[in-house]
């Protein structure tokens, strides 16, 4: 066998094993915390040295601007109205794809998971082809006075677009793991069909429900690339926190930007607080 | 042999219904728009659109950065992840939830952040400054930006392939003499290697598309730092519709075929985890 050669040489001696491994080892660690800290937390701690750098005063008066309480207000109501309707299409396609059998069925899955694999620009652009007023059906908009581009559908539109996968994706797996046991024992006993997925199913699923909720969220109310595209853009009225944090970026506003930026920093660590919990509670992602 | 198998469960109708219906609506139909769009422009307006200078610059960028970044996140990705499942040290957990925050980062903070870390005056940017290397600005900034934003993927792809990985196989391996670097190659590479190269796609899949970290340390000059995405807003700005649609579709087209890559990865993945447990 050629391996044996190799073999023989790289038969270790005794004594030598042991502080090799340890310099690895601290190699390792050394390596993965500087990556991290130059890459990551270096611009998280920016963030907030950049929001406070005028003082805490600054800071709190740069959230009395009326234009970036707008941007947040717009902010929570998309996602009031996205992150529910995602749900919603969650449960009924984890129901249909976890408790039947049917063909065409992983077909149906990776169509589910298509826009995690699309551009944010061509998320938003996609609406603006067929919305705006050079799009399909610009002209019968305008001539019935229904604007969906550069207002609030068609963010509304493209954040369900490209959150649409998330609670979904969490719910499949889960259920088809779970299995259908309890489900057929409740509808034998007589239950009803939506007594069953209250009582039974709801809460079987519950811990993957909340994880796919909270990641859903935090990129409806961070999306940028897909928001930017069909927004326009209008200070105080169809700007999000993100996209108003480009503005005042641009405009030099630093403290301003770094403001609504670390607002949208704590809202993703308070996610990742969410779902450190919830995998606690024994619910593992796979 | 009908449509479905016969389930004492109720709801089938509504809920194969209403996701089929809604996926259309919000998914599907949009992006047959796109496709529509794109190929209803006449043929050389397509070519010229497409093979543009502009555009081939823009390609040279998306393509070549996010290779780069996803070959760091590579050797990064398998360090942190090997770091995570294998070392025990204060912070441990702390550092892994962590991983995940560019996940949940929106793309602008993450932006306009690492833009002013690594700018000439920046924490780190001040002390590249005098060696030479501007990050801000530049192609490598572009790089650093997608690094980031694609880290999670790769990370998260190779940790459970090495908690797979078989303890006693490396034991016996070392009790029959193998040296560590030798238990490595021959027994830890091939068992993650599938997840190492699923990381890998997933991270370049992700950063191809990226668009908002890049646009702020990226300072998009045309044919140097313009990423495609960007070239699409720029099209779209400029009410050239059919121009976005046709970089739309190249970069759709891309997507679709890493998706396919990623998939056959993963059921290499599967195939290999399953061999290993026989």
């Amino acid at each position: 066998m050629a391996a044996t050669d190799t073999y023989a040489e790289e038969v270790s001696r005794p004594g030598q094993h042991t502080w090799v491994q340890a310099l690895v080892r601290w190699l390792c660690i050394t390596v993965s915390l500087a990556f991290l800290a130059a890459v990551l937390l270096a611009p998280l701690a920016t963030v907030f040295v950049m929001a406070l750098s005028k003082g805490i005063g600054t800071y709190l008066h740069s959230f009395a601007d009326p234009d970036t309480l707008a941007a947040i207000r717009l902010t929570l109501i998309t996602a009031a109205v996205v992150v529910p309707i995602n749900t919603v299409f969650g449960l009924a396609a984890a129901w249909a794809i976890a408790k039947f059998e049917f063909r065409g069925k992983s077909i149906l899955i990776t169509l589910i998971d298509l826009p995690l694999a699309i551009s944010p620009v061509i998320s938003g652009m996609i609406f603006v082809l067929l919305f705006g007023l050079h799009g399909w059906f610009g002209l019968w908009l305008q001539a019935h006075d229904i604007s969906i581009i550069f207002a609030l559908p068609g963010i509304m539109l493209a954040t369900m677009f490209v959150t649409f996968p998330y609670v979904a994706r969490e719910l499949i797996p889960l259920m088809q793991q779970l299995g259908n046991d309890e489900e057929e024992a409740a509808i034998t006993l007589g239950a009803g069909g939506w007594m069953t997925f209250f009582r039974v199913t709801l809460p079987k699923v519950r811990w993957g429900l909340v994880y796919g909720m909270v990641l859903c969220n935090a990129r409806a109310m961070g999306e940028f690339g897909a928001v930017s595209v069909v927004s326009g853009h209008i200070r105080g009225l169809t700007n999000t926190m993100p996209l108003h944090i480009e503005i005042l970026y641009n405009e030099y506003n630093f403290v301003g930007a770094f403001a609504v930026a670390s607002l949208l920093t704590l809202l993703a660590a308070l996610t990742l607080l969410v779902k450190t919990l919830v995998e606690r509670t024994g619910y593992r992602r796979r | 042999m009908s449509f479905r198998s016969p389930s004492i469960l109720p709801g089938f109708g509504l809920t194969f219904g209403f996701t089929t219906f809604f996926l259309s609506t919000i998914v599907l139909l949009p992006l047959a728009a796109l496709v529509l769009s794109a190929t209803s422009m006449h043929w050389s307006d397509f070519v010229s659109t497409v093979f543009s200078a502009r555009a081939l610059g823009s390609y040279r960028l998306s393509f070549g950065a996010s290779l780069l970044a996803a070959s760091i996140n590579l050797v990064f990705g398998f360090i942190i992840a090997w770091t995570l499942v294998r070392y025990e040290f204060p912070g441990r957990k702390l550092v892994d939830a962590l991983i995940d925050m560019p996940f949940a980062l929106p793309t602008a903070v993450s932006g306009i952040a690492l833009t002013t870390v690594f700018a000439q005056n920046g924490w780190i940017g001040r002390y590249l400054e005098p060696l030479g290397i501007k990050v801000a600005y530049t192609w490598l900034g572009v790089t650093l930006a997608l690094t980031l934003i694609s880290m999670p993927f790769a990370v998260r792809a190779v940790q459970p392939a090495l908690l797979e990985v078989q303890r006693d196989l490396e034991e016996a391996a070392e009790t029959l003499g193998a040296g560590r670097f030798y238990v490595f190659r021959r027994i830890i590479l091939p068992t993650i290697l599938p997840a190492l190269l699923t990381g890998f796609t997933l991270a370049f899949a992700r950063a191809v598309g990226e668009y908002g970290s890049v646009i702020f340390i990226s300072g998009n000059l045309p044919m140097k730092t313009e990423i495609t995405p960007l070239l699409i807003v720029v099209h779209l700005e400029q009410f050239d519709y059919q121009g976005a649609a046709a970089l739309g579709l190249v970069m759709l087209v891309i997507s679709f075929v890493m998706l396919l890559t990623i998939n056959l990865l993963q059921a290499w993945g599967r195939r290999s985890q399953v061999r290993a447990a026989n």
